[in-house]
């Protein structure tokens, strides 16, 4: 309502209102929200035209390579990028729980076990232990085949920053829960199974998709032990045609495109996550 | 166990008159002792909770403990199935006796003894404290099949009985977010049931509920009352504790200052402290 004076220009009288500047105050905002997106979508796409013509030219961006070398990188490197990355998640996952629980335990080996694991993996760069995992061991006779070097490297490591994400998980389940199922005569391995960890598991899954992603892209430094994934391969074909810079934005632009459809797939999940709860 | 028929709830013959508490006469419904609790003492740190408080519960007997807040009410309930350890004394319920030893309570044998003191004293919490990310049926039968070993088929059988009960049985599939404060209760006392414990403990049970939700919870357990459940109530439903209770005990200061049938604690209390905690209550 408006407090101007010469009150004659204005149809309300005090007290009441016009209705109608509700629906205008909406569509404002719609406007307003629109603009917002549009103006978005546009700097997305001038940036990427931008990049486009500095490239066209420079002369750098060579289509014969992308459409003969591209399907390669995109099918066979995400390809292996992804199941890499989805066997370590879980690989890590199972090492993450055992390595919380033993994080809560007050029995002092299984603690001093999972700490000393924690202090050790993220005390070192995950590069010295793909390295360690793929050219020391072998010296022990020790030999394990790329691929499985690298699955066990990455589930080591995430696993141990993980573990630190499930213990936070556990510990934030409700006391209440413990003594119910404790006061209903349950024992401790079977709260923990059945009750807790269920739980825990739903608190950690957002946290979980987090790691996932950050996992796709270290996922590139086991090219460096001649895994055949994303990276890999882009530098390998990129070289032997002299096609660095194309060869290797097709590798950023598919390790890109994972992170933003796992996003997706991740803010989906905890949406239908966060329905089913309390 | 297993075997059993589902029990009715009805009121059974009384098979002893022996004496009641301090020598008053015994209602004919009052069957033998089952919860024995003697010279109970509790130490937050050096807060000196409970002190040398004996009670005792007779079978379909229900028992009210009304006091202030901080006089020890709860951590007496959790005393009896050891959520909170005793520091020292000894708590029988149905012949199971454990003395408290907190130096070696964490042994097998001990947490072992716990267990069974535990099948044996259902309890109901203030937060409910059901399993969320179970249905109100799963909630019911998780520990009947797990812990007992019932088959499927007969705690399933039980929990509908029990949740019929509490007058939920169309209920049995939600998940505990869809339910009401008053409805979560009343699914948590199904839950305690379905085990068929020997006596309910319930630690302030509508204390977290809406007024209006109140009523509900408070009319299944007179109902149980009535049935000859046996129970220890800690509540400040006075007007509850008056229609279901067969004794009102008043604590202070971590013992049992005055106890007796409701009408005799709570109209003509003989001790000064159950005089002034009435006056202050009714006032409110």
């Amino acid at each position: 309502m408006s407090y101007a004076s010469g009150g004659g220009a204005h149809a309300q009288s005090q007290g009441m209102v016009d209705h109608s500047i509700v629906g205008q105050i909406t569509a404002a905002q719609n406007a307003a929200r629109l603009r917002f997106r549009l103006t978005f979508v546009a700097v997305w796409i001038a940036i990427i035209v931008g990049i486009g013509v500095a490239l066209a030219a420079a002369n750098a961006w060579d289509w014969e390579f992308a459409l003969e070398s591209g399907p390669v990188i995109v099918l066979q490197g995400a390809g292996i990028t992804v199941l890499i990355s989805v066997a370590s998640i879980v690989g890590a996952t199972i090492l993450a729980i055992m390595g919380a629980l033993g994080r809560i335990s007050t029995n002092p080996i299984l603690y001093a076990i999972a700490s000393f694991y924690v202090s050790l993996i993220r005390g070192t760069p995950l590069i010295a232990q793909i390295y360690i995992i793929y050219f020391a061991l072998p010296q022990l006779d020790i030999v394990i085949p790329a691929i499985p070097a690298g699955i066990l490297a990455l589930s080591l490591n995430y696993g141990a920053y993980m573990t630190e994400i499930f213990r936070a998980g556990i510990q934030a389940v409700p006391r209440g829960q413990r003594e119910a199922a404790g006061a209903l005569g349950m024992r401790q391995a079977h709260i923990m199974r059945r009750i807790v960890l269920p739980q825990a598991i739903r608190i950690v899954t957002p946290a979980i998709g987090n790691e996932f992603i950050a996992m796709l892209k270290d996922s590139a430094l086991l090219s460096t032990i001649s895994v055949h994934e994303t990276l890999f391969l882009a530098q390998r074909l990129g070289r032997s045609s002299f096609e660095p810079i194309t060869a290797l934005l097709i590798a950023a632009i598919v390790y890109w495109i994972l992170t933003i459809v796992f996003s997706i797939f991740q803010e989906r999940l905890e949406k239908r996550m966060a329905r089913s709860d309390r | 166990m297993t075997d059993e028929p589902l029990p009715d709830l009805g009121v059974r013959p009384a098979t002893s008159t022996s004496g009641y508490a301090r020598g008053s006469s015994l209602p004919s419904h009052i069957g033998d002792p089952i919860v024995k609790i003697e010279g109970l003492h509790k130490y937050f740190g050096s807060n000196h909770v409970l002190r040398g408080l004996d009670l005792e519960v007779r079978q379909r007997e229900a028992v009210m403990i009304i006091g202030r807040s901080g006089s020890g009410k709860t951590t007496l309930l959790r005393c009896i199935n050891f959520l909170e350890e005793p520091s020292a004394g000894t708590i029988e319920v149905d012949g199971v006796r454990l003395e408290a030893d907190p130096l070696h309570s964490r042994s097998r044998a001990f947490q072992e003894r716990v267990r069974q003191i535990r099948l044996r004293a259902g309890m109901l919490f203030q937060e409910f404290n059901l399993f969320p990310h179970m249905s109100v049926l799963g909630n019911c039968i998780e520990a009947p099949t797990r812990v007992l070993g019932l088959p499927q088929d007969k705690a399933v059988e039980r929990a509908e009985y029990y949740l019929e009960v509490v007058g939920l049985g169309e209920k049995r599939d939600e998940y505990p977010s869809r339910l009401s404060g008053g409805q979560k209760q009343r699914v948590a006392i199904a839950r305690a049931l379905c085990m068929e414990p020997k006596v309910l403990l319930f630690d302030e049970p509508t204390s977290a509920l809406d007024p209006e939700l109140i009523g509900e919870v408070l009319r299944v357990m007179e109902d149980l009352a009535h049935a000859g459940t046996t129970m220890i109530v800690v509540t400040h439903e006075m007007h509850f504790a008056r229609e279901a209770a067969d004794r009102v005990v008043f604590m202070e200061s971590g013992v049992v200052i005055e106890q007796g049938p409701p009408e005799q604690v709570l109209d003509n209390p003989k001790h000064a402290e159950t005089t002034h905690f009435l006056r202050r209550f009714l006032d409110q």
